[in-house]
């Protein structure tokens, strides 16, 4: 079966089996690109994810207005300034001081969680397991005494203030997220898009 | 720590070998599995049909992650994959692609079994198996061609099913039961989707892995159709003409892999649509119960056998005659292995009878497979109507000539092999 | 009386139809690679066709593939309401067309696919005037089309002698028979475009895979080579 007349090459035998197999392998990974890239979004979901515009002249101060971007709830809060001056007084916050970075784009890394220090946008989605929260803005009513006015989690009873930031004790653990948004003019926010110069 | 360099029973493959037979399992199938040493470019395709199958499977996969079984969404979702799914286009071209190309090595590895005998005994049941795979794999082809719900799928299917009411008795029954509903629709859609994504793959799968433990059992054929176990060392018991199928066999396998992947690529990126012989232009219109295009013709690979069905004339006024051939076409190949009275199995100890009537049958099925593309009257009409024959139109004449020699190399299959002068077989193979 | 009309009318239309079978198609001036006519392409068929057709698995942002930016789309081809990543929708509906025009118009994403560039490079150039027709209009590529010419006043109008099947300009339009053969053009060039936007990546990509390919071919011929060189 075998001649002995060609000596067999182990060396160059080897440089094939590796240059070979090598080479199956790059193909082989390149070929799994597109399966694994097609479970992306697609471009029908991104269009449907595109940053979405929202007209914001008719809320008043005080009042809340839900819009939807990507799918989940957005809440767009025009607090009034007794709202903003009450944020000052909220103890027992788990992350006062914004250290999860995440949670909000750099531009509101600020103490009302805003751009404008009114307008509060924020996706009202718990952190927790994804429940959606219940806007509770006035003070006390059937959320205690204690209550100064924010949201509050059915699920499992989180409490976030009115800067969608969450109290201690809650099962929360992380503040609200602020979603990337821009003011386009006085009266319309785009909920989606970064503003310019900021990437 | 030392390595022993045979593999028995170290380290990990030692822990899996206790509790699974890994290593037994290669050795048997592989590094220790001999296969004769003189395998031609014939003896590629059985790989690589079992290439295809997973490129099928993994597409298919990634493919139904998109697709919407329901009348009102498939065209557009099969435009979503297309356009929108990121490499979604690559995924389906591979599909289309590798549905038409499964039965290109499936076609050239039936004609190897036909040529060198692989179905004659030991392996009557190897062939069997192999028969039932082509069936379900017809079956499998059928039901896919429906999802993309264009113009072609819906009236291809409609046409098909329809065939289901010339069977005596039961048949309108049939049709409707099949259908799920009056004519092709939604519901009709659902289920076929049902069967082409887990019915039939499952079974494919199942069949495949018996044709495999068939041929391991009763060891390969060669082009000399010896049984090269008879020639066995006196010492080792391994047979004189045989090599490990690894790493000989898997390494020459790569070759051919290496050469169907650049067809296969090709085709992909540079031509999918093949000349609307693999993606039909009318299939870019979306289905229309109300609006039948002019000339319906089924993908390329069914066109043989429809080219049979419209070939038979109707009788009584039953296009039953007609279905029957068709579904006899197929069928037939499951009796080869008892048609054949040859004293040799391969072509190459064959005599001139057999030769010839394989090249006939060869050349019937291309023709057939040809016409069965085009409308009936492509090639003119005669002026004057036959008598006996009927018809007047060429095409469908040569088409009834055609089908008569494709079923004659089956049925005058005993005679002409008996007859036949065969040649003295060595009694080993030769490269 | 009124049936023998209407028998011999119908005679002489079906021998049309056969006749119009035969219609030889113009070559469509098809250039992937010419940006700039698939955007002018891109402009006309977003200015006259798309007010009746459909072309709705196409987004508009899909248009940077051929140069254009998104706020040129944005600017010259949505309408406000539209965003860029929006689908080549239309408002009219489907059973109001199909009162309009008889038939409803069908969405033209891959038309091209299906017809073929010729076809609709042909079909866009032979409307005549046809005083029996509803819309007063004929085609001799598509017989009896629904479609009225809705580009008579770019084209002009065209009459048809029924005996050498020649067309005559009767009334010049706006363009002149080259521009408007390049306009056409530039709409079937576009629709090829359309039907697969990605076409011209995909065959880019080909190359690449090819080339990879044949290294691999090589590798493992020689590979075979190597270990096959004992077996006799």
């Amino acid at each position: 079966m075998t001649d002995e007349n060609k000596k067999i090459d182990l060396n160059r035998r080897k440089f094939l089996l590796t240059a070979t197999s090598i080479t199956g392998a790059i193909g082989v990974s390149a070929a799994g690109i597109p399966f694994v890239s097609s479970m992306l979004p697609s471009e029908k979901a991104k269009a449907a994810g595109a940053p979405v515009a929202v007209d914001i002249a008719g809320i008043k101060p005080g009042e809340i207005k839900t819009s939807e971007w990507r799918g989940q709830p957005v809440w767009i809060l025009n607090r009034s300034d007794e709202m903003i001056k009450k944020l000052d007084n909220n103890k027992e916050l788990a992350d006062p001081d914004l250290k999860v970075v995440s949670q909000q784009p750099k531009y509101c890394q600020n103490k009302t969680r805003s751009i404008k220090s009114n307008l509060l946008v924020v996706v009202g989605i718990c952190t927790h397991l994804g429940c959606a929260p219940s806007p509770k803005l006035l003070p006390k009513g059937d959320m205690g005494t204690e209550w100064e006015g924010g949201f509050f989690c059915p699920c499992h009873g989180s409490k976030f203030d009115l800067a969608g930031r969450v109290f201690k004790g809650s099962p929360a653990p992380t503040n609200l997220v602020v979603p990337p948004h821009k003011y386009i003019n006085e009266q319309t926010v785009l909920i989606g898009e970064d503003p310019e110069g900021v990437a | 720590m030392e390595k022993k360099s045979n593999t028995s029973s170290t380290g990990m493959l030692g822990w899996i070998d206790e509790r699974f037979p890994l290593s037994s399992f290669i050795k048997n199938h592989l590094t220790g599995y001999y296969a004769p040493k003189n395998f031609n470019f014939w003896y590629l395709f059985g790989a690589l049909a079992l290439f295809v199958f997973v490129i099928q499977i993994l597409t298919g996969i990634f493919l139904t992650m998109h697709y919407k079984p329901s009348a009102a969404e498939a065209f557009a979702s099969v435009e979503y994959i297309m356009r929108d799914v990121s490499f979604g286009w690559l995924i389906r071209y591979m599909h289309s692609t590798g549905s038409s190309l499964f039965f290109v090595v499936i076609y050239l590895h039936m004609f190897k079994g036909l040529m060198y005998g692989s179905y004659r005994k030991p392996r009557e049941l190897l062939w069997l198996f192999g028969v039932f795979i082509f069936l379900l794999l017809m079956a499998e082809a059928f039901f896919g061609y429906l999802l993309p719900w264009g113009q072609m799928s819906y009236w291809g299917a409609q046409v098909i099913v329809n065939l289901f009411t010339s069977v005596p008795f039961i048949g309108p029954d049939l049709a409707e039961w099949v259908r799920g509903d009056y004519l092709v629709s939604d519901a009709t859609l659902n289920r076929f989707f049902a069967f082409h994504v887990i019915a039939l793959p499952l079974a494919l799968a199942g069949l495949i892995f018996g044709h495999l433990i068939a041929l391991h059992e009763v060891g390969s054929n060669n082009p000399d159709g010896i049984e090269i176990k008879d020639m066995k060392d006196k010492k080792t018991g391994i047979p004189l003409d045989g090599i490990p199928f690894h790493p000989y066999y898997t390494i020459k396998d790569l070759v051919g892999l290496s050469v169907f992947l650049i067809v296969f690529v090709s085709i992909i990126f540079f031509a999918p649509e093949m000349g609307g012989y693999f993606l039909e232009a009318n299939n870019f219109v979306p289905a229309n119960p109300l609006v039948t295009p002019d000339h319906i013709a089924p993908v390329w690979y069914f066109t043989p056998f429809y080219s049979i069905l419209r070939a038979v004339p109707p009788l009584f006024n039953s296009q039953f005659p007609g279905v029957a051939a068709m579904g006899l076409s197929v069928l037939i190949f499951f009796f080869v292995p008892w048609l054949d009275k040859s004293k040799v199995n391969s072509i190459r100890y064959k005599g001139p009878l057999y030769k010839k009537w394989l090249s006939t049958f060869v050349i019937s099925f291309i023709v057939l497979g040809y016409l069965g593309t085009v409308p009936s009257n492509v090639w003119g009409q005669f002026y004057i109507a036959i008598p006996i024959i009927g018809g007047s139109d060429v095409a469908t004449i040569v088409a009834r000539i055609f089908t008569a020699t494709y079923f004659l190399f089956f049925i005058l299959m005993p005679i002409y092999s008996r007859k036949d002068i065969t040649k003295p077989v060595p009694k080993r193979v030769r490269m | 009386m009124k049936n023998i009309i209407i028998s011999i009318a119908i005679i002489i239309l079906s021998s049309f139809s056969f006749a119009s079978e035969s219609v030889k198609l113009q070559k469509a001036p098809i250039d992937l690679d010419d940006t700039i006519s698939l955007q002018r392409g891109a402009r006309n068929f977003v200015n006259y066709c798309l007010n009746c057709h459909s072309a709705s698995y196409m987004r508009y942002n899909r248009l940077t593939d051929i140069g254009l930016t998104e706020e040129l789309i944005k600017d010259n081809l949505l309408f406000t309401s539209d965003k860029v990543g929006d689908p080549m929708a239309i408002s009219m509906k489907y059973s109001d067309a199909k009162k309009w025009f008889g038939a409803a118009p069908p969405n033209l994403s891959v038309t091209a696919r299906s017809r073929g560039a010729d076809w609709i490079y042909s079909y866009l150039r032979s409307f005549y005037r046809d005083p029996s027709r509803n819309m007063g209009w004929n085609n001799t590529v598509y017989k009896n089309s629904a479609m009225p010419h809705i580009l008579w006043e770019l084209q002009g109008e065209q009459h048809i002698n029924h005996e050498t099947n020649n067309f005559k300009l009767v009334i010049p339009g706006k363009l002149s028979p080259k521009e408007y053969d390049q306009f056409i053009g530039d709409i079937t060039n576009y629709m090829v475009f359309m039907s697969e936007p990605g076409q011209q990546k995909r065959r880019q990509m080909g190359y690449y895979v090819l080339a990879f390919l044949f290294l691999l071919l090589v590798l493992t011929i020689n590979l075979k080579k190597e270990y096959w060189k004992n077996i006799k």
